[in-house]
């Protein structure tokens, strides 16, 4: 569905990016892991043509979308929910949901907003509230579920699980796998936290300076005493 | 017990910090009022003498003082009652205003309506109420740019001056009537617009805004310099009046003509123009404010506000940045232009000196005074700014000073706008809502 191959992406002159390939099969759930400044946002950024591959090929369902402009990709069936979740804290959470939707014609809008209420009751009850004044939870599950509303095929989640209360992230994760289940959509997800990553995908990368080091089934990563070494150890149990 | 006298000598403290603080303003006002007050240069013909005027230094001083300390004590009482309950005080005066909004709003327009029929209406009043609603329509223009799209634009009265130029030449040149110029002024001012924004718009906040402040200035300057076209710094006088409906507003209309007060048997009357002017432009107004709440409610409405507050959340959710900044410059242009042709046929006479700098300032103040975004508010900032200097015109001496004050107040009490409120775009039936 997804396919990168050397993918090379510069900031200036910095190379973030060393030449990565990846691909994303429909109806997975892929998780790329890494340490900070590993580039992880920069891939999931990179997919979006912002800031744009300068070598390599991204390609999904067939196009050819490196050079594409941002706003074109994501008509195709991309969706991202970017790091920091980036929702409009003016706006309320109904506005919020309306811009997910609004590019992409309104004529499913009361229908699509009744799925995700269903997926994210809390929203419901909190609909005419301002996005700014929800809790960090909550305005995470709106920026997933703005997302959602332009019915996408493929889902591009960063760091959902940042500076949220365990339990929350717990169902955060709960949540994405039933979107992947349920409603069929492929994610790519990109997470810190690797232990619950690893275990909620199909699939896992972990990527080191720039460069995919190591991939495999999500079990396999979890087992792998290298992986446990530099993301696992001292950290979940 | 003892609670309205002063603190007695168990709380000396704060009475020796309060005399303290007010002696300290006092000593300011002294250094100040000194040479500005102090001293009065008298031009007798030959020499020039210098007047002392020690006592009004004096009086400054010690009425700052006072002031000073009156002041502490009423401040001081206001803060201790808005830290009891901030939440509970500040709900409590959104929902009054939004009361008084669903009301006022209507009485508003009313009164706009039948204002030049009022017994004290005459002809000062209603051109200073048009001279008003040109700032209302110039302000609710801007604010779709700064206020709803947050693009930062110091230069909003270039477009103002090409619409009120459209005019003048295309009524001089082609003998094309006002209702015609109107939307040929307005396309012309949206075009220009684009023109500008296609390659700005990529700059954000403080580079934008310094790249439009150009753009004001080279426009100003054309028009300075075009002789042969615009006139140059002499400006166009006559340009057309406008009609009703052909029927023009003069005591001798020219040959096969038949004039306002002859058509409608009335005796002729310069006033008869002033009011057709203030429907006009009253017209114009509810038309510029009509439309953009309809733009705010529509898809391109809300891309704008959610482009003010996140470009990167924007273009993830397929939001197209450049289209959407550029319709918001091109909209807000367009409304400049009309607000520009009306004043050009209003004064009858336009020179690059009514599209200075300052012009820009004034409307972005009104913008930002009313509380960006707020409609209301740029109406009530407008009255504030515009119509108060000209009301006060009597004390020329200190309006600056009275417009200084008034300032630092709004940023003391109110820093996010006279009128910030935003209003939701969407909501839901109330059975369709959840708890809230």
């Amino acid at each position: 569905m997804l396919r990168l191959s050397g993918v090379h992406t510069f900031y200036g002159r910095i190379e973030a990016l060393r030449g990565v390939d990846l691909t994303v099969e429909e109806g997975e759930i892929v998780t790329l892991i890494g340490a900070n400044g590993a580039g992880k946002s920069t891939l999931l950024m990179t997919i979006c043509g912002n800031p744009r591959a300068r070598r390599g090929e991204v390609r999904f369902e067939g196009h050819d979308i490196t050079q594409m402009p941002t706003h074109d990709i994501v008509k195709l069936g991309i969706a991202q929910s970017p790091e920091g979740r980036r929702i409009f804290p003016r706006m309320s959470v109904i506005e919020n949901l309306k811009m997910g939707a609004q590019n992409f014609g309104l004529a499913h809008f009361d229908e699509d907003l009744d799925r995700i209420f269903r997926l994210f009751p809390i929203l419901k009850d909190r609909q005419s509230q301002r996005g700014g004044t929800l809790s960090g939870g909550q305005q995470q599950m709106l920026a997933i579920a703005r997302a959602l509303m332009s019915r996408p095929r493929l889902l591009l989640l960063d760091e959902p699980s940042l500076g949220l209360a365990p339990l929350v992230v717990k169902q955060i994760f709960e949540t994405i796998r039933e979107i992947n289940q349920r409603q069929r959509v492929t994610v790519l997800l990109v997470e810190q936290n690797a232990y619950h990553a690893l275990r909620l995908a199909h699939r896992g990368y972990v990527l080191v300076n720039g460069r995919i080091s190591m991939s495999g089934s999500g079990a396999e990563l979890l087992a792998n005493p290298e992986v446990r070494a530099a993301y696992l150890e001292g950290g979940h149990v | 017990m003892a609670a309205t006298t002063l603190p007695g000598a168990r709380e000396d403290s704060p009475l020796v910090a309060l005399l303290k603080d007010a002696g300290i303003a006092a000593a300011i006002a002294f250094l100040l009022a000194l040479p500005l007050m102090g001293f009065q240069t008298l031009d007798s013909g030959t020499t020039v003498d210098l007047q002392y005027r020690f006592h009004w230094v004096a009086i400054a001083t010690v009425g700052v003082f006072f002031g000073r300390i009156v002041f502490t004590l009423l401040y001081r009482r206001a803060g201790a009652a808005r830290s009891k309950a901030p939440g509970i005080v500040g709900q409590g005066m959104a929902r009054v205003g939004e009361g008084l909004g669903r009301f006022l709003v209507p009485a508003f327009i009313l009164f706009a309506l039948i204002l030049p029929f009022l017994p004290f209406a005459d002809r000062r009043e209603i051109d200073l109420a048009t001279y008003v609603l040109i700032y209302v329509m110039l302000g609710w223009g801007l604010n779709i740019v700064v206020g709803l799209a947050g693009l930062l634009d110091l230069g909003y009265v270039a477009f103002y001056a090409i619409g009120a130029y459209s005019y003048a030449l295309l009524a001089k040149t082609f003998g094309f009537s006002f209702w015609l110029c109107l939307p040929l002024a307005g396309i012309l001012a949206a075009f220009l617009g684009i023109l500008l924004g296609f390659p700005v718009l990529r700059l954000r906040g403080d580079y934008l805004a310094i790249v439009t402040l150009g753009f004001g200035e080279i426009i100003r300057v054309i028009l300075v310099n075009w002789q042969p076209v615009t006139g140059g710094p002499n400006g166009i006088s006559g340009v057309p009046r406008p009609t009703f409906f052909g029927l023009p507003f003069t005591n001798d209309p020219a040959e096969g003509e038949t004039a306002f007060h002859e058509f409608f048997n009335l005796d002729f009357a310069s006033l008869h123009r002033f009011v057709f002017l203030y429907y006009v432009i009253l017209a114009l107004v509810l038309v510029t404010n009509a439309v953009t709440l309809r733009l705010r409610k529509m898809p391109i409405g809300r891309a704008w506000e959610a482009l003010r507050e996140d470009e990167i959340a924007c273009r993830s959710l397929g939001i197209n940045p450049t289209n959407t900044k550029l319709t918001a410059f091109a909209i807000g242009a367009m409304f400049g232009g009309f607000a520009g042709s009306f004043f050009a046929t209003r004064q009858g006479f336009i020179s690059p000196e009514s599209f200075t700098f300052i012009e820009s300032a004034v409307i972005l103040a009104i913008v930002v005074l009313g509380g960006m975004g707020s409609q209301a508010g740029v109406v009530v900032a407008t009255l504030f700014l515009v119509l108060l200097p000209e009301l006060a015109r009597e004390f020329a001496q200190f309006r600056m000073l009275i417009f200084g004050a008034a300032m630092v107040l709004i940023m003391v009490w109110r820093p996010q706008g006279l009128l910030a409120h935003r209003a939701p775009t969407v909501s839901l039936g109330p059975g369709s809502g959840g708890s809230r």
